[in-house]
């Protein structure tokens, strides 16, 4: 692998720039491999890179059927926090945190992560009170989380909506500094680079079709380029998994819905932090090409149709208008969608299930990107080991079953 | 804006229409015999399926709920009806 550095930026800027290598090796699929992934998005490609980096396997593959990052992770706002409320949610997306602040080094990849801090945002006395109490959560988990001031607020966001009739008036909310934005594709190309360098087969347009389950025990899988033999299977597909699971006859409890996003025009820079508005559920932050990036709740209506619809983009923009009137004059350049997988406790699903050898990363819903790293390290341990990792075990599906659901929604009111 | 068509009330706005569950779930029994796993998988487990679906939305308005057969890839309806017993 050629490493990148200002050094070979350099060099290859006096060669016209002529002798770059490919990030990752463009793979076939072989007849076997140790461990495969189906579903290249952030989770699978992390997977498979802690596989190698971590428990030292060599012989494993990553299918995705479309493009590397071309599901949710290449559709996401990139917000990234660990603002939450249940231990067990906070020691995971800490985690994931904590990876990502050493990920560009470890990866030799840019992932632009900018720690530029989020605010949610409260607009009653009521919504005051929950912030305190997530607050409070957050620093007895550990975790760096202040409750920050009306006044502080206006300061830090000039431009929000003070008008003495608005609506949602600003009384300030939860803080953490330590939240902030990176760049999604680089997440996913950057993990792909590294797995690919030490080994790691990454096949695209490659869709798996079938389960080869022999005995109560996976076999292989069936694919649109042939069936590959393996003993060991991760799905990591996002809103794709309950139909692949149903082929190993697993039922999940999740529902698939459309998430939308939105980018305006490029503007000067004026908003240097990631804000989320409970009284209107848009949020939004700056890109560094200085487009607004901004987003809000589900889509009303389930669906496998990766576009969003009418009433929700109304709903979000409007929210956003709500903050920030200035913003009426700005135009948009681009929406899209993308289907997530929705659990009735918002947070995620990752364990074993059904055959022996299969396990599963899914359910993480409107807000997975901010966890790649862990889903990844937690995927690669069951993978490796055969056994839960001390912070993927609560969020095993037997939690359903047991009573012991971690309701992120309404413990911190989830949002991305 | 998509229009859904409650069977009681006719075609309204798809934002007075709330999703409600799967459609054709049977309630396991007899309640004792009923394991964690099944009782589990009753309350959450869901198909998702791709493609053809048959679910219960309500009808905000006018609160009923109802079978809706649609598409969930394409999003177009076929069908609505009123639930057995109900009539429109
Ligand atoms: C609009 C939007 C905004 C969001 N904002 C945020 C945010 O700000 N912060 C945050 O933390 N999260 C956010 N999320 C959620 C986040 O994007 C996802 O939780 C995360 O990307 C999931 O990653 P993944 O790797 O599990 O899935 P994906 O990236 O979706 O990858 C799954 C892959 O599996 C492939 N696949 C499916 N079926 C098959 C098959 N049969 N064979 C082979 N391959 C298959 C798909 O093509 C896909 O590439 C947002 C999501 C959306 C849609
Ligand atoms: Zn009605």
């Amino acid at each position: 692998m050629m490493r990148y550095s200002g050094f070979t930026l350099f060099r290859q800027g006096l060669s016209g720039h002529r002798g770059w290598q490919p990030a990752w090796d463009k793979a076939t699929p072989k007849p076997a491999y140790d461990a495969v992934i189906v579903g290249g998005g952030g989770h699978g490609l992390a997977t498979a890179y802690y596989l190698a980096k971590v428990h030292g396997l060599r012989r494993v593959a990553v299918l995705e059927k479309g493009w590397i990052g071309g599901g949710n992770t290449g559709r996401n706002t990139t917000v990234i926090r660990s603002n939450y409320f249940y231990p067990e949610s906070v020691a995971l997306y800490d985690f994931a945190l904590r990876l990502y602040e050493g990920l560009s080094k470890e990866l030799n990849y840019n992932i632009m992560l900018s720690q530029r801090g989020m605010l949610i945002a409260a607009h009653t006395p009521m919504q005051m009170e929950i912030c305190t109490r997530i607050a409070n959560a957050m620093q007895l988990n550990g975790v760096d989380g202040t409750l920050m001031s009306g006044a502080e607020a206006r300061e830090r966001l000039p431009l929000l909506n003070q008008t003495a009739d608005a609506r949602f008036a600003c009384l300030g909310g939860v803080w953490q500094g330590r939240a902030g934005v990176a760049r999604h594709d680089a997440v996913a190309w950057g993990y792909a680079r590294a797995a690919s360098a030490l080994g790691v087969d990454i096949i695209e347009n490659c869709t798996v079709t079938g389960l080869d389950i022999r005995g109560g025990r996976i076999a292989g899988v069936e694919t649109t380029l042939g069936p590959i033999r393996n003993d060991r299977l991760g799905i990591a597909a996002a809103g794709a998994t309950p139909g692949l699971a149903a082929l190993a006859g697993v039922r999940l409890p999740i529902h698939t819905y459309a998430l939308q996003a939105f980018v305006s025009e490029p503007v000067k820079p004026m908003l240097d932090t990631v804000l989320l508005y409970l009284g209107t559920g848009t949020y939004l932050s700056q890109s560094d090409k200085g487009e607004l990036v901004f987003g809000g709740g589900l889509d009303r209506v389930p669906t496998h149709g990766q576009r969003g619809n009418l009433p929700s983009q109304e709903t979000i923009t409007s929210g956003l208008l709500e903050m920030f009137p200035a913003f009426g004059q700005l135009k948009l350049l681009r929406q899209w969608a993308g289907v997530v997988d929705v659990v009735p406790d918002s947070s995620p699903v990752i364990g074993p299930v059904g055959p022996e050898g299969l396990f599963i990363n899914c359910g993480w819903g409107t807000g997975g990107f901010k966890a790649i790293p862990a889903g990844g390290w937690l995927l690669a341990h069951l993978l490796a080991t055969g056994t839960h990792h001390e912070i993927s075990r609560p969020f095993d599906l037997d939690r359903f079953a047991r009573g012991r659901l971690i309701d992120e929604a309404a413990g911190s009111g989830i949002a991305h | 804006m998509q229009r859904f068509t409650c069977p009681f009330c006719g075609p309204r706005d798809e934002t007075e229409f709330h999703f409600a569950a799967e459609a054709a779930k049977v309630r396991p029994e007899p309640a004792p015999e009923v394991t964690d796993a099944a009782w589990a998988d009753h309350l959450y487990g869901t198909d998702a399926p791709k493609g053809h679906a048959r679910e219960v939305w309500v009808h905000l308005t006018c609160g009923e709920f109802f079978v809706m057969t649609r598409n969930t890839v394409t999003r177009d309806v076929a069908d609505t009806e009123a639930l057995p017993g109900r009539r429109a």
